[in-house]
């Protein structure tokens, strides 16, 4: 192993997830959904790596397989050096303590008939860790997040969306993980409460030296959040850079047109822009398109594009793009 | 020059169990001709409420709108009923809505053509012939191909991009004064945003009408309002151009909306952001002060004693409700 890939908490090694597509009484197999079609890319101790892509590119499926709600269907993902991919829920136990996830609807991810404190103790109850300790660590998870410790015998209807969403931070970091997948933790919240949970999440960074998988559509937040940021096309990561270097360099034209769609609160900015809106959806990842799967939307395509799967190539500084016109 | 639509003083209320809800609680605006406007406000603050006390498709009981003018063509809007022939001709002819949700405002058991064709056919007076012709020039208009056959599709057939489109063009088929897009862009993806937003763009061009995009993204109303009002707690705290908005914002709460949104292209070493403290307000049981005065960092003891700020020239067109800006006005 080198010096490099000890820092990584998490690799992905050519991940694979394909979802069958049943027909008729003997649930017959048709086809397949490549929701994850191979992705490799690795998050460091201490990292935020931002997930973007839009809705069914793959980037939820990619998180639920690190934390292995799912079993991929090929590749590796190796958590601090360990393959869990094969695993099975007796092994995976102990590897899951280690884990957190918050997810992005604050409504459906919490039991309604819960209290606040039952919630957020249940990690530390599932995982052996109901000790002596146990009522003072609730209380200081409560603390941590912001929310004041009298709440804790509330049940979730009686909080508002961004408290809801800090007592599935705090539920998060229960067991004290390392890596935390966030999966579209602020899109369901208003505007003056996303600072609010954005700046929650990059404190406890800094305090609990965490690492984040930041999952989501909106690429001014994610890019904000994140050191890296790979953006995801049907199941395949086409482009990942350093935060700022995507922003000001983007190679891939997908990742052009979605930079260019993100409307910027100024309107004398706005005029000057120049826009360049996609043509048409996204296909279905029932049928994706052949070689690149961009192709049918991408202005600069050409003839290899449409027989010819292009692969990541480093340009330099980390920055990867994967697109046979760069 | 007389605004197209001008409401005065609405307050729209809803009697809940739990006690009264002053939803709008005296709003104020213009649409001129051929403007494009933007309602910003979070969710809650009563812009979709306004917007559908105008068109009078608030429920009653538990909504009521109590007092108000919504003056249109000369006449008050709030004079005639609901359910009145009046309104019947106004709503969808003259006025036309763009809903948020465009899986559930399309009825999924009528095709699609039958949906276009219903408007035209009830105001327009026009034959299901030639309203069929019209509803495929339609579709091809709003950029869905092979319109002649998609007409007989149902909803669940389209994407929820497609079905915003129809949404759109079945608002714009009567050939409205003014087209009220409620959310238009909230349940769809960045790219699918960027398609629609231009689309409507390029229809209000094309048949002359104003437009009112009613939205929580600030980003969406700079590009294309050339007028802002923001809505807080049923109440329009600041209005203006949309450059006084967003270079130069006077009301602590726009100011607030502009600092707490990342920039594109902005990381976190540059700079934090700042979140505007604590919560919207319950709407329940409002104080008679200024709604904001909690998550306020620039309180005056005014703001405490007073009842809430009215809305003041601060210059131009520029419209702030804050006392401390309308007591250090120079």
């Amino acid at each position: 192993m080198t010096q490099e890939n000890s820092t990584n908490v998490v690799e992905l090694l050519n991940l694979k997830m394909y979802f069958p597509i049943t027909h008729g009484l003997l649930r017959r197999r048709v086809g397949e959904i490549k929701a994850v079609d191979d992705v490799s890319f690795s998050i460091k101790k201490n990292e935020t790596l931002g997930l973007v892509g839009e809705s069914g590119c793959g980037k939820t499926t990619t998180g639920r397989c690190i934390l292995r709600l799912y079993k991929p269907t090929a590749g590796k993902i190796m958590f601090n050096s360990t393959d869990i991919s094969g695993m099975n829920e007796n092994q995976l136990r102990s590897v899951r303590s280690s884990m957190g996830a918050i997810f992005q609807d604050p409504y459906g991810s919490l039991n309604p008939r819960q209290t606040a404190r039952t919630i957020i103790g249940m990690p530390l109850i599932i995982h052996g860790m109901k000790t002596k300790g146990y009522d003072n660590r609730v209380e200081e998870l409560f603390k941590l997040v912001g929310l004041d410790p009298s709440m804790m015998t509330r049940v979730p209807h009686e909080f508002s969306g961004g408290q809801r969403q800090r007592l599935g931070i705090a539920r998060a970091l229960a067991c004290q993980p390392e890596l935390i997948i966030c999966d579209e933790p602020v899109s369901a919240l208003d505007v003056s409460i996303q600072a609010q949970i954005i700046n929650l999440l990059e404190e406890l960074q800094e305090k609990l030296g965490l690492t984040y998988l930041f999952i989501a559509h909106d690429l001014s937040v994610v890019q904000h959040i994140s050191n890296r940021v790979a953006v995801m096309y049907l199941g395949r990561i086409i482009e990942i850079a350093n935060s700022k270097e995507l922003y000001q360099n983007p190679l891939h034209p997908y990742t052009k047109a979605l930079l260019s769609a993100i409307p910027v609160p100024n309107p004398v900015i706005e005029r000057k822009r120049t826009r360049t809106v996609l043509k048409g959806e996204v296909p279905s990842p029932a049928d994706p398109p052949t070689g690149c799967h961009f192709n049918p939307r991408c202005n600069i395509a050409t003839g290899d594009c449409k027989t010819e799967r292009p692969q990541l190539k480093d340009v330099g500084n980390g920055h990867m793009a994967a697109c046979f016109r760069v | 020059m007389t605004p197209l639509l001008s409401v005065e003083n609405l307050k729209t209320y809803f009697r809940t169990y739990r006690g009264l809800v002053k939803a709008v609680d005296g709003v104020s605006f213009d649409i001129n001709e051929k403007e494009i406007i933007g309602l910003v406000g979070e969710s809650g603050c009563g812009k979709s409420v306004s917007m559908l006390s105008i068109l009078q498709l608030i429920s009653n009981p538990p909504g009521e709108i109590v007092s108000g003018r919504v003056m249109f063509d000369g006449q008050d809007l709030l004079q005639y009923k609901s359910k009145s022939d009046a309104m019947s001709a106004i709503r969808g002819a003259k006025i036309a809505m763009i809903f948020q949700e465009p899986m559930t405002s399309l009825n999924p058991v009528l095709t699609i053509g039958r949906q276009l064709t219903e408007s035209l056919e009830i105001h327009l007076n026009m034959t299901p012939q030639t309203a069929q012709e019209r509803a495929i020039e339609l579709l091809r208009m709003i950029g869905i191909p092979d319109a002649h056959n998609r007409l007989d599709a149902y909803p669940h057939q389209f994407s929820g991009g497609m079905r915003q489109r129809v949404m759109i063009a079945i608002a714009i088929s009567c050939n409205p004064k003014i087209l009220i897009a409620d959310e238009p862009t909230t349940a769809v993806d960045v790219t699918t945003q960027a398609q629609l937003l231009e689309l409507m763009q390029d229809m209000v061009n094309r048949f002359d009408t104003s437009l009112v995009i009613v939205t929580h993204n600030l980003g969406v109303v700079a590009r294309y309002a050339e007028r802002i009002y923001v809505m807080y707690s049923g109440r329009i705290v600041e209005s203006g151009l949309a450059d006084d908005i967003f270079l130069n914002p006077r009301h602590p709460y726009t100011i607030g909306l502009l600092k707490c949104v990342p920039q594109l292209g902005e990381t976190r070493q540059e700079r934090k952001l700042v979140p505007i403290k604590g919560l919207p307000p319950n709407l329940i049981n409002m104080p008679t002060n200024c709604a904001f005065l909690p998550r306020c960092d620039r309180a005056r003891d005014i703001c405490r004693q007073q009842l809430w700020p009215p809305l003041e020239l601060v210059g131009g067109q520029h419209y702030v409700a804050c006392f401390r800006e309308i007591m250090e006005k120079p």
